[in-house]
């Protein structure tokens, strides 16, 4: 363990046990919670399948065991089934994080013999509409029931994850019914994380105390029932922070165990981070034991040297490392802040002054931005 | 949960998967997005979980392998008792 004010050098990490791929910011969707980067239509050229299978090979010689494919969607990738096979054969757990477009049932088929682990497909909601008002598209909702059944059919384990917000929150019990018919292992719940494209969308987003308290009821009360029932189903609700008094321990600390690799190779401490004033390094240039253990972005937060008060000198900052660098640089103007989700933090009233916001009537938040490229280019090009 | 059954014979649960992982000098369970680091004992016990062995089979195996070790039997379903209550086993 780091002890206060040893120099950032010398702390020697574990392995990052997570490798987290994200093959392509390509998606067909546009979600307005999206957590890629805002400018995403302006990021560099993806790596092609002989760089990502060396990235696989080095952080699988390093350590790590689980691998997640992500994007975007990463069944825009060509190479897919290649990328999955020669995780298989390095000895990786793969996830598949998907939305379902793309997928049909020979590339299920495919992608199981192939060594796929796991398959994870997103929904938006339990019902046509409510999709539709999320995903920007019609057709989605009836081709993922589809694709979620295939998924079944090929002995997948799947997990199910839905982002929860305001628009969606009050129908929770249908969506995890939903959940259930479709024969999901796990579901998870998960209120947006107020990054990215979320954030932009925070007060269209966010769901009141109330809403969330009538949710946490639901969902008690259908583990009860999968309890009583031997249902294996495992439901994971994760609640927005911003209803808490302490941050939480974000990524398990910068660089401890997760590596989120880009499109273009850029490598990240944990998938938001790459909004932060902070030099990342790219697999193109140095080797990923490099990057883990010497480069200046990945040594930035580690240890505690560089926590101002009020983190500083409190006794609970090696269990929360002083919250999220992102949500901090956002909220503040400053990633070495705490997390003002925290109560000692300084900046704590603009979380609360977002809680109040939440109760605000629909029609008179602004509209809410959708994930696609013009809007990307509208708001980062100005 | 109650006590597994003596002619049970337990399976990893579908998409579980044990490995032997040299970084962390232990056998890890994988599954969905999560993975557990497992120590010595807990490792011995679910090498042994092939879908063929019974609990008897896995109780009298490591029976042999450490005769020294008292209470090895209730260990043993204690522990069997615990994985089923996580979902990591099913049983045949
Ligand atoms: S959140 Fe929506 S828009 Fe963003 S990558 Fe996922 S499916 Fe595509
Ligand atoms: S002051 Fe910093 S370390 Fe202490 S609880 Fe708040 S965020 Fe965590």
């Amino acid at each position: 363990m780091a002890t206060t004010g040893s120099p950032n050098a010398e702390i020697r990490p574990g392995p990052p046990l997570w490798l987290l791929a994200e093959l392509t910011y390509r998606c067909p969707l546009q979600c307005p919670y999206c957590s890629n980067p805002v400018d995403f239509a302006d990021q560099g050229q993806e790596l092609d399948t002989g760089q990502w299978l060396d990235v696989f090979a080095q952080a699988r010689a390093m350590g790590a065991a689980q691998l997640g494919l992500s994007g975007g969607e990463p069944l825009t990738r060509p190479d897919l089934i290649e990328l999955v096979s020669g995780a298989r054969e390095l000895g990786y757990y793969s996830n598949l994080i998907t939305s379902g477009m793309g997928l049909n049932r020979d590339k299920v088929r495919a992608l199981a013999d192939a060594g796929l682990d796991h398959i994870q497909i997103s929904f938006q909601d339990a019902e046509a509409a409510g999709n539709q008002l999320m995903a920007g598209s019609r057709k989605a909702f009836q081709h993922k029931l589809e694709m979620a059944r295939a998924v079944k059919a090929h002995d997948f384990p799947m997990v199910l994850n839905i982002v929860i917000h305001r628009h969606n929150i009050d129908r929770i019990g249908d969506i995890i019914q939903l959940c259930l018919d479709l024969e999901a292992d796990y579901v998870e719940l998960a209120t947006c994380q107020y990054y990215g494209w979320a954030h932009l969308n925070r007060q269209g987003l966010m769901p009141s105390r109330a809403q969330l308290q009538q949710a946490e009821h639901v969902v008690a009360d259908y583990r009860r029932r999968l309890e009583d029932a031997a249902n294996p189903c495992q439901l994971i609700f994760v609640v927005p922070d911003y209803y808490e008094e302490r941050p939480k321990p974000c990524m398990n600390g910068w660089g401890s165990m997760f590596l989120t690799i880009t499109p273009d190779g850029t490598a990240l401490p944990c998938h938001s981070a790459r909004q932060l004033p902070i030099d990342f390094p790219n697999v193109r240039d140095h080797t990923i034991e490099t990057i883990w253990h010497h480069s200046p972005g990945f040594n930035h937060f580690r240890g505690d040297a560089w926590m101002p008060e009020p983190c500083r000198s409190c006794d609970e900052k090696h269990e929360d490392f002083g919250g999220c660098r992102c949500q901090a640089y956002m909220l503040t103007g400053d990633a070495a802040n705490a997390d003002p989700v925290c109560a000692k933090s300084p900046h704590h009233h603009t979380i609360v002054a977002a809680r109040e916001q939440a109760g605000t009537p629909l029609d008179q938040v602004p509209p809410l931005t959708y994930r696609n490229e013009r809007n990307a280019r509208l708001i980062y090009r100005g | 949960m109650s006590a597994p059954h003596h002619d049970a014979i337990p399976l990893l649960r579908r998409g579980f998967r044990l490995q032997w992982e040299p970084a962390q000098q232990a056998h890890v369970l994988l599954y969905p997005e999560g993975m557990v680091k497992l120590n010595d004992s807990a490792a011995q016990i679910l090498t042994l979980v092939n879908g063929e062995r019974s609990v008897a089979d896995i109780v009298a195996t490591l029976h042999q392998r450490f005769p020294e070790v008292p209470d090895l039997e209730a260990d043993v379903l204690d522990f069997l008792e615990a994985a089923h209550g996580n979902h990591w086993l099913t049983e045949r």
